[in-house]
């Protein structure tokens, strides 16, 4: 290998590890799981943090027709307007989060465990990303109310 | 020449420093702003949707560092990581980094088809529906299988997909503003993007294609 050649692979090297160093300082924006959704239909109006609902965790145990046809989930985020008295009663998260087949309604942060003050919205949806006013919070953990 | 190289490597770390301050005060000085104001939401861009121009720069985080899960709630640091979940998942390129529809065919997940009877089957048709695009991009075929694998017939029919051979206008447009197939994909099921095009539009035009004359051609034909 020529000295030269040599020179050219340290330069590009330096400079790689530079910038990825400067990178780091740069803020991101939220990079959760694709399918989370943020419910915050009443939570922050009642004074909960926001309900998160990760779509990969249940569909490792269920497939979709448990939900979106056997407990009425219509195919819209905040669509379904889910309250705690609903829950309660067996409906919508109620009919598994009940202590039988999951945990039961006392966790609550367990579920309301989102940054207080999002939007109802979709993680990732490419709507969101195309047209709607997307929620990025500037950083990860500085987003405070 | 080595004192050229170093000399590089020094204005570059000197920029680079001075960058990511500026970035981090304004982030600090936004912050600020929705203290007292409002919640800053950052309006997304054509370009955040090209594939070519933005990629995350991570992916599946664990929740308390995901952007939407509060890390100062105790509960958040006992939810699951997502990467411990998809150990042995067969990968792919978008969403969650996972191929959801291999992983059933292959027997890595055992998702319930009943709430609380974990033996119960689904009811699986095998019918695949080609759909001719008018546009050069190669037809659609929609496969029945893999869909009632994980849905039952009553989630589409007949309020999204009329049953019926055309009856139903299907167009990016609308799939992109989350009707049609975007009920579902861009949201939940695989994302739209360049890389995932294919999945749909993956029968070739016959050979004997050519693209159709528009209306305004067929109304005034060149001589």
């Amino acid at each position: 290998m020529s000295s030269r050649i040599k020179r050219n692979v340290l330069k590009s090297m330096i400079i790689g590890v530079l910038a990825y160093m400067g990178a780091l300082g740069i803020p991101q924006p939220a990079q959760a799981e694709y399918a989370d959704i943020v419910i915050n239909n009443y939570a922050d109006a009642a004074g909960m943090r926001p309900a998160v609902f990760p779509h990969w965790f249940h569909r490792i145990r269920f497939r979709c027709k448990v939900c979106h046809t056997d407990l009425g989930f219509a195919f819209k985020a905040g669509g379904n307007k889910i309250d705690m008295a609903k829950i309660i009663d067996g409906k919508f998260c109620g009919a598994c989060h009940n202590g039988e087949i999951s945990w039961s309604v006392e966790n609550c942060a367990m579920c309301h465990s989102g940054i207080p003050g999002q939007p109802t919205h979709f993680h990732g949806s490419t709507v969101q990303r195309l047209i709607a006013p997307a929620y990025k919070p500037l950083q990860a953990t500085g987003a405070k109310k | 020449m080595n004192y050229k190289i170093k000399a590089v490597s020094l204005s570059l770390a000197m920029l680079m420093s001075v960058f990511a301050w500026n970035a981090q005060s304004y982030a600090d000085e936004a912050t600020g702003a929705e203290q007292s104001l409002l919640m800053l939401a950052e309006v997304s861009s054509v370009n955040t949707f090209n594939v070519n121009l933005k990629k995350p720069k991570s992916r599946n985080l664990p929740p308390a560092e995901d952007g939407i899960h509060d890390p100062e709630n105790e509960a958040t640091h006992s939810l699951q990581h997502p990467l411990d979940a998809y150990k042995g998942l067969p990968t792919s390129e978008y969403g969650n980094y996972v191929d959801w529809v291999k992983a059933l065919d292959e027997g890595k997940l055992r998702p319930r088809w009943d709430r609380s009877d974990p033996n119960e089957e689904p009811f699986v048709l095998d019918l695949d529906i080609v759909r001719p695009v008018k546009a050069s991009v190669p037809d659609v075929v929609f496969p029945h299988r893999q869909h009632t694998e994980w849905l039952y017939c009553s989630n589409c029919h007949p309020a999204i997909f009329v049953p019926q051979k055309n009856a139903n206008q299907i167009s990016m447009s609308a799939i992109l503003l989350g009707q049609k197939c975007g009920v579902c994909h861009g949201k939940v099921s695989f994302p739209i993007e360049t890389k995932t095009c294919r999945k749909c539009h993956s029968k070739p035009k016959p050979a004997d294609w050519t693209p159709p004359l528009s209306e305004a051609t067929l109304k005034n034909p060149w001589k």
